[in-house]
């Protein structure tokens, strides 16, 4: 796998990076890809180490994505959920990791609802931290997975128009997306509800739109974001309908794309409010293809980390 | 308090912003007053050459946290840490548990600071019962236990009507109002400044026109009653334009900033340490650098900490659970040395003036000045002492300061209360 130029013991967010640490993970989970398209499909690198999944927030697809990764490169896994956790019985979040640490552990896998809450840990322990969302504030692997999927379909970042639509103020996702683009060259463009798409982004060589033809007209790449209805509850927007409406992709607006733009979702998908289910079934769509590069991304990413952490 | 012990302060600069004076002259102390130095029989003198002579400094806004949440600060600890930081006088804000929203609590921290305090306290009294913002608290009985001023700081009365009330009953009593601006259907849970950091970090952000709309509220509520209405650490640039024009106007209007406020920025909660944590947030570059305006035209005539302890245990938490608030008594004078003198902002005297003559207008203080026959409070500045603060010597319980480990130039040097040395690190003294 080369010279590994990796020397930090966390992944915390994508704006900490370099862009040469980012393609180093990205070519790093290219070799990881092929790892599991094998028929055995383990590896030991991370045998002997042990990973705790710490899910202070319900996830699904992260956890099990993480999960897999991990056992893929035989490393020993405990599960803790935010329901089991010592947390709801008053215990600090640095008391719980700190007793996670006591037992020896290598890696945290931590998602939380709070921003901030990995670096708090990363900060106070010494065991590697990865983070796998923390509130509106970063989900470092998601956006790494992203990368991947556009740089494995377009053969590169540099100079892609990529715009990304939806709830771009609540989203960790779009967050980390933007500063892996701009780090990697490419151009970034947001789209949405005014409400819910701050201006402030241009602050950081952004563009900020609210029509989604002009969007996504000559655009390469569409990244969807999950609306959530408790956002309209909160006032940002007057009702899903009208959301869909002026800002999802069905089939009429799907006529603005350029025919080999890419259409992406980081799921759950609300099909028929962001996207209609002929775009997500659509020849253009990447969504299924981008879980199975979050595979090799995590995989990618705990390989580097754990390794950094034998040195 | 006071002590019966002669002291000659020799060859200090006394700058005097109560009667404009700036000259190198002694001080003689006798007594507990300010005397003639030719009077004294036997002084102990102080050499002060090269020091900086003020009145002492006044903190209008301090959180003792007694009683109720003596982990955090005690009224020993925080007056010592005032003390320590060159402040001879605090007022200590009423959101405590219980609140001093009766004469009872009133007294209870009156008696305390008499036998426990190291510089004299004077109590705020509640606006409203319990803080709530429903019902008028008994302000008449809380100025007869002494409260020099209302608040309910931390919380803002959101019912414009009930607050009209509050002011105009407070005026026929003397009292100021000391209002924590925040209009509170605005707040969506903020946790920092509504920004380009709040939106690079993902955080909920807290709005600047949570503050101006109260700021405005105000401003027309002091128009119509007369009543003196002091804001509490002013943020944001457009609250200080509508503090600008109304003292134009000649409304009975001031306001106050903070030593975080204006030394540092919304970018700093990028760390996520809840050290930068507070409420007012800290904003942008542009409302810092309006406050800094605002001190130096003279809307701004009040520097105070808004000093709000709290444990290490309940900031070493994810930033969105932890409380707001910052310890600011054994910084504030270094911060503002550094950030408002040095740069030349302020004259000596001016700056000054924001910790004497500014919070004893507002409060009704008059006998502040250096005069012969005064109380001999005296704050003494080396304006050229460079140090890094160390959280760790902090006289405070708490160590919540965002300047732990930052270097500044000058500093309090002594605290004298009632001609009582009560902090020094002059040579030779004791410790």
């Amino acid at each position: 796998m080369g010279d590994i130029a990796w020397h930090r013991k966390d992944l915390l967010s994508i704006y900490d990076l370099e862009s040469e640490e980012i393609s180093l993970i990205l070519d790093t989970a290219e070799e990881f890809k092929k790892v599991s398209e094998r028929n055995v499909k383990k590896v030991p690198a991370l045998r002997g180490k042990t990973v705790v999944n710490f899910f202070v927030e319900p996830s699904t697809r992260t956890r099990m994505s993480f999960e897999l990764a991990e056992h893929r490169l035989s490393a020993d896994i405990v599960n803790i959920a935010a329901d089991s956790s010592s947390l709801r019985k008053g215990e600090t979040l640095l008391d719980t990791v700190r007793n996670i640490e006591a037992l020896q552990i290598d890696l945290i896998v931590i998602r939380h609802s709070a921003p901030g809450a990995p670096m708090l840990i990363a900060k106070n322990i010494s065991c590697g931290v990865l983070n796998a969302g923390d509130g509106a504030h970063a989900h470092p692997t998601q956006a790494l997975l992203d990368l991947f999927t556009i740089r494995e379909k377009k053969g590169r970042l540099r100079g892609l128009k990529v715009t990304i639509i939806g709830d771009i103020l609540h989203s960790r996702v779009a967050r980390s997306n933007i500063w892996g683009l701009l780090k990697l060259g490419a151009e970034v463009t947001l789209a949405g509800p005014s409400t819910l798409v701050p201006r402030d982004f241009e602050k950081i060589g952004v563009r900020v739109c609210h029509d989604l033809r002009s969007a996504i007209e000559d655009a390469d790449v569409v990244n969807l974001l999950r609306i959530q209805h408790e956002r309209q509850r909160a006032g940002f927007f007057p009702s899903v309908n009208e959301y869909a409406r002026f800002f999802g992709l069905n089939e009429t607006t799907e006529k603005y794309l350029k025919p080999d733009a890419l259409v992406m979702h980081p799921g759950p998908i609300n099909r028929g409010v962001e996207l209609a289910s002929t775009v997500a079934d659509g020849p253009r769509s990447v969504i299924l293809e981008q879980v199975t590069n979050g595979l090799a991304v995590r995989m990618a990413v705990l390989f580097l980390v754990a390794g950094c952490m034998n040195k | 308090m006071s002590d019966n012990s002669e002291i000659l302060l020799v060859g200090g600069r006394v700058i005097d912003p109560f009667c404009k004076m700036d000259m190198v002259m002694d001080i003689g102390i006798a007594n507990g007053v300010i005397t003639e130095p030719g009077k004294l029989k036997k002084p102990k003198k102080i050499k002060l050459h090269g020091k900086v002579i003020a009145p002492g400094f006044i903190d209008m806004h301090v959180h003792l946290r007694e009683p109720g949440n003596t982990a955090a600060e005690t009224i020993r600890s925080g007056t010592m840490a005032a003390a320590a930081g060159g402040f001879t006088s605090i007022v200590a804000m009423p959101n405590t548990m219980p609140p001093a929203d009766t004469p009872g609590t009133v007294e209870y921290v009156r008696r305390h600071a008499e036998s426990e305090g190291v510089v004299r306290v004077f109590p705020c009294g509640c606006m409203s019962k319990g803080l709530e913002g429903k019902e008028m608290a008994a302000l008449g009985s809380l100025k007869r236990a002494g409260v020099v001023a209302l608040s309910d700081d931390g919380r803002c009365i959101q019912n414009h009507e009930l607050m009209r009330h509050v002011v105009e009953y407070a005026a026929s009593f003397g009292l100021p109002i000391l209002d924590h601006c925040e209009d509170e259907s605005f707040k969506a849970n903020g946790v920092m400044h509504e920004g380009k950091w709040s939106v690079l970090l993902g955080m909920a952000g807290q709005a600047a026109a949570s503050e101006e709309l109260i700021v405005a509220r105000d401003i027309i509520l002091s128009r119509q009653t007369g009543g003196k209405i002091h804001i509490q650490h002013i943020s944001s640039l457009a609250s200080i334009e509508q503090v600008r024009q109304a003292r134009a106007q000649g409304i009975n209007i001031t306001a106050e900033a903070t030593p975080h406020h204006l030394a540092l920025t919304d970018e700093c909660v990028k760390r996520f340490d809840a050290n930068h944590k507070m409420n007012p947030p800290l904003r942008s570059e542009e409302d810092r650098q309006s406050i800094i305006a605002g001190l130096a035209d003279g809307t701004i005539t009040v520097i105070a900490t808004d000093h709000a302890p709290h444990t290490t245990t309940s900031k070493l938490v994810e930033f969105d659970y932890a409380p707001f608030g910052v310890v600011g008594l054994e910084t504030a004078v270094p911060v503002c040395l550094h950030h408002l003198y040095h740069t030349g902002v302020l004259s000596l005297s001016e700056l000054i003036a924001k910790f004497t003559v500014g919070p004893a207008e507002i409060l009704g203080f008059e006998d502040r000045a250096l005069a012969i026959g005064n109380p001999a409070d005296l704050t003494v500045l080396d304006i050229d002492d460079e140090f890094t603060v160390d959280a760790t010597t902090f006289k405070s319980l708490s160590r919540n300061t965002p300047f732990d480990g930052m270097s500044f130039r000058g500093r309090a040097v002594a605290t004298i209360v009632a001609g009582r040395i009560v902090h020094s690190l002059l040579p030779g003294s004791a410790r």
